[in-house]
């Protein structure tokens, strides 16, 4: 079953490989044109430009996140990725013949970021974002597999992951494919200029940013026609807002240079990054040049602004007047100093909360988070020294803490609605103290 | 008995007053390390001093490298704290170093000292541990590594004036099991597993009872006077 399965995977991609490359012929342009380099060279002995343009898209591709532990050697695989089916133990991908990639070609690299089965045959958990991946030219794969070819190896035996049934079943992953997996490199929009098409290229398929920021559902899956809607991220505990809302983390309404820089700075005059979206910009985003920074902001701006839900009825938005004045009470006393009173902040150092989009979304979980365990931005090329925030957990029960994060959500004609001290309690519940 | 009244008057009367003052976030210019350091005040105070709750420690006037040590240690997840995990796990290097200068410089009044412990008894032997170690079982002194005060010593050996019995006891056990660890040879290791339980508790009631010294600053760096190989002192 399983040979006959690859045997038509393999002829898949032969035969879209096929129409790829015919398509390629006749569409340069939309993505920036790659130093010419003879056929025959680039295989057997890889310029170090390829490699360091491999080396450049494996960090737009955030690789490094997963494939590498904390204090482990850089692409050594061993970490374990807690899902909620169990945990899934990254592999090696350093050019180690035995227990990493060193034996694997150009077209089998090809074949495991393209359609998500690995060189011996066997399917791909999703956790590897193949669905995104699956965006990726054949060209910048093979700039990628040689990059990695060029680290060193390092011999550290996969570790079998530790799945639930039916999740450690791979033959289901059929199931899923069929369900949630669509194959096929980017196809630019002809009716969008080449920027916004490097930029949908860049945030659809390397950043897969649509791994956090649409909505997972109870397999693991998540649907196209929720793209960029947001949800909450498994495991943990943060609320990945929606690309595609105002009233979340829709970026209509932002300037192109406040999106950069939050996508390359972690810090911007409108809003900062924490939780996992921080790992993202110090591990990725930071080493992105202007030019991908500037065009990924263009396509993010255009993404459609359909908000499923209108802004809450100021029925919900009603407080009680002693909440309101604990909240401000609080607020005044430990968070004015660097938020400002009028919630204006002192960004990019602190930043706004005044019109925050973050504040004021539906999901309060985020406000609370930071509101309990404080945070600091990633330390980035561009902002080296990021200003933090305490946590004021140990210094805020639930009702004052409830109070504080109502108030700000409130306050200064931001449209959000008040939270209960039953919602902070269940977040302070899950996180570690 | 009086003794033990008074510092149980001065911890319900003095630190609250106290501690709110310095754990609110305060700075002066937001293009400082001052500001930038906002996010560590609640726990340690607002420059470094420690604060009423006995488990954030103080880190002002610690050496430099000790504490850059420990920052990029809870950063890599070899020290584990979830809460300094989180926060500190996107910096990188030079900036954990500028922290850790930053409040290497600090020398914040001490705090008022803790009650005396509950057990009494803690005292004596927590002293010659502290002062004179155990020969008989290779214990050095803590005084040793730690400075005749107690201050430290540069590079990699961390002042213990100033702390809690309940920090430095829980430090002292999560050494002896393993779940905390310096640079090979871990020397610290070694002695805390000589350690008996009650040695522990004692070293801990003991240290938490030292007067603040006027000079505050760590010892220079003195190999030949230290008793074991230590990797935080390469």
């Amino acid at each position: 079953m399983r040979k006959v399965h690859v045997a038509i995977l393999a002829g898949t991609v032969v035969v879209i490989g096929a129409a790829i490359a015919t398509y390629m012929m006749s569409h340069k342009g939309y993505l920036p044109e790659p130093k010419p380099v003879p056929e025959g060279a680039r295989v057997a002995s890889p310029t170090t430009q390829v490699i360091a343009r491999g080396e450049y898209l494996a960090r737009a591709g955030d690789c490094v996140a997963c494939h590498t532990e904390p204090t482990g050697k850089p692409f050594a695989g061993g970490r374990a990725m807690p899902t909620p089916f169990g945990n899934i133990y990254v592999p090696n991908i350093t050019p180690e013949d035995e227990t990493g990639i060193g034996l694997w070609s150009a077209d089998d690299f090809y074949r495991a970021m393209h359609t998500g089965v690995t060189r011996n045959g066997t399917l791909m958990y999703p956790a590897m974002p193949f669905a995104s991946y699956t965006k990726v030219t054949r060209e910048d794969c093979d700039a990628i597999f040689e990059y990695l070819q060029s680290v060193t190896p390092v011999k550290q035996k996969n570790r079998p992951h530790d799945l639930r049934f039916p999740f450690n079943r791979r033959d289901l992953l059929v199931g899923w494919r069929a369900l949630y997996f669509k194959e096929g490199e980017y196809q630019p929009d002809p009716t969008q200029s080449t920027q916004w098409n490097r930029g949908a290229y860049l945030v659809q398929g390397l950043g897969h940013c649509s791994m956090c920021h649409t909505a997972i559902n109870a397999l693991g899956g998540s649907r196209e026609a929720q793209a960029f809607e947001g949800g909450m991220i498994p495991n943990q505990n943060w609320y990945a807002p929606s690309l595609t809302s105002n009233r979340e983390a829709g970026l209509a309404e932002w300037s192109i240079k406040d999106i950069m820089d939050l996508l390359q700075l972690g810090v911007s005059k409108r809003a900062t990054v924490y939780g996992p979206m921080a790992e993202v910009t110090y591990n990725s985003l930071q080493y992105m040049t202007d030019e991908d920074a500037e065009a990924m902001a263009v396509y993010l701006k255009t993404l459609p602004q359909r908000d499923s839900e209108g802004p809450p009825p100021s029925s919900a938005r009603l407080v009680q007047p002693s909440v309101m004045e604990s909240g401000r009470r609080n607020y005044e006393k430990q968070c004015a100093m660097c938020h400002g009173s009028e919630g204006k902040g002192f960004p990019p150092a602190f930043p706004p909360l005044a019109g925050n989009q973050s504040i004021t979304m539906s999901s309060p979980v985020n406000s609370i988070r930071m509101v309990l365990n404080g945070g600091y931005p990633p330390g980035t090329r561009k902002n080296p020294r990021p200003h933090g925030m305490p946590p004021f957990s140990h210094i805020l029960n639930d009702e004052e803490a409830a109070a504080v994060v109502t108030y700000i959500r409130v306050a200064w004609n931001n449209t959000g609605t008040p939270v209960t001290p039953a919602q902070v309690n269940e977040l302070r519940k899950l996180l570690p103290e | 008995m009086l003794d033990l009244v008074r510092g149980f008057l001065l911890l319900i009367c003095v630190l609250p007053a106290h501690a709110q003052q310095e754990t609110v976030p305060s700075y002066k210019a937001i293009d400082s390390m001052e500001a930038r350091v906002q996010g560590c005040v609640t726990c340690h105070g607002q420059s470094g001093q420690g604060t009423s709750n006995g488990y954030f420690p103080r880190i002002a006037g610690k050496p430099a490298a000790y504490l850059y040590n420990q920052l990029v240690a809870f950063r890599d997840g070899v020290r584990q704290y979830p809460p300094m995990n989180y926060l500190v796990a996107y910096l990188p290097d030079a900036y954990l170093r500028d922290m850790a200068e930053h409040y290497s410089r600090l020398r914040p009044a001490y705090a008022p000292k803790e009650p005396l412990p509950a057990d009494p008894q803690l005292l004596p032997r927590g002293k010659t541990l502290a002062t004179e170690g155990d020969a008989a079982r290779q214990i050095p002194a803590c005084v040793t590594c730690h400075g005749t005060t107690l201050t430290g010593m540069n590079p990699g050996i961390p002042g213990l004036v100033g702390l809690r019995s309940t920090y430095i006891a829980a430090q002292l056990t999560r050494w002896r099991v393993g779940d905390r660890r310096a640079a090979e040879p871990d020397c610290m290791k070694r002695i805390a597993t000589r350690l008996s339980e009650r040695d522990l508790a004692s070293v801990a009631a003991f240290l938490a009872q030292q007067e603040a010294p006027a000079d505050a600053a760590p010892e220079s760096s003195n190999l030949v006077r230290m008793p074991l190989a230590c990797g935080s002192q390469r």
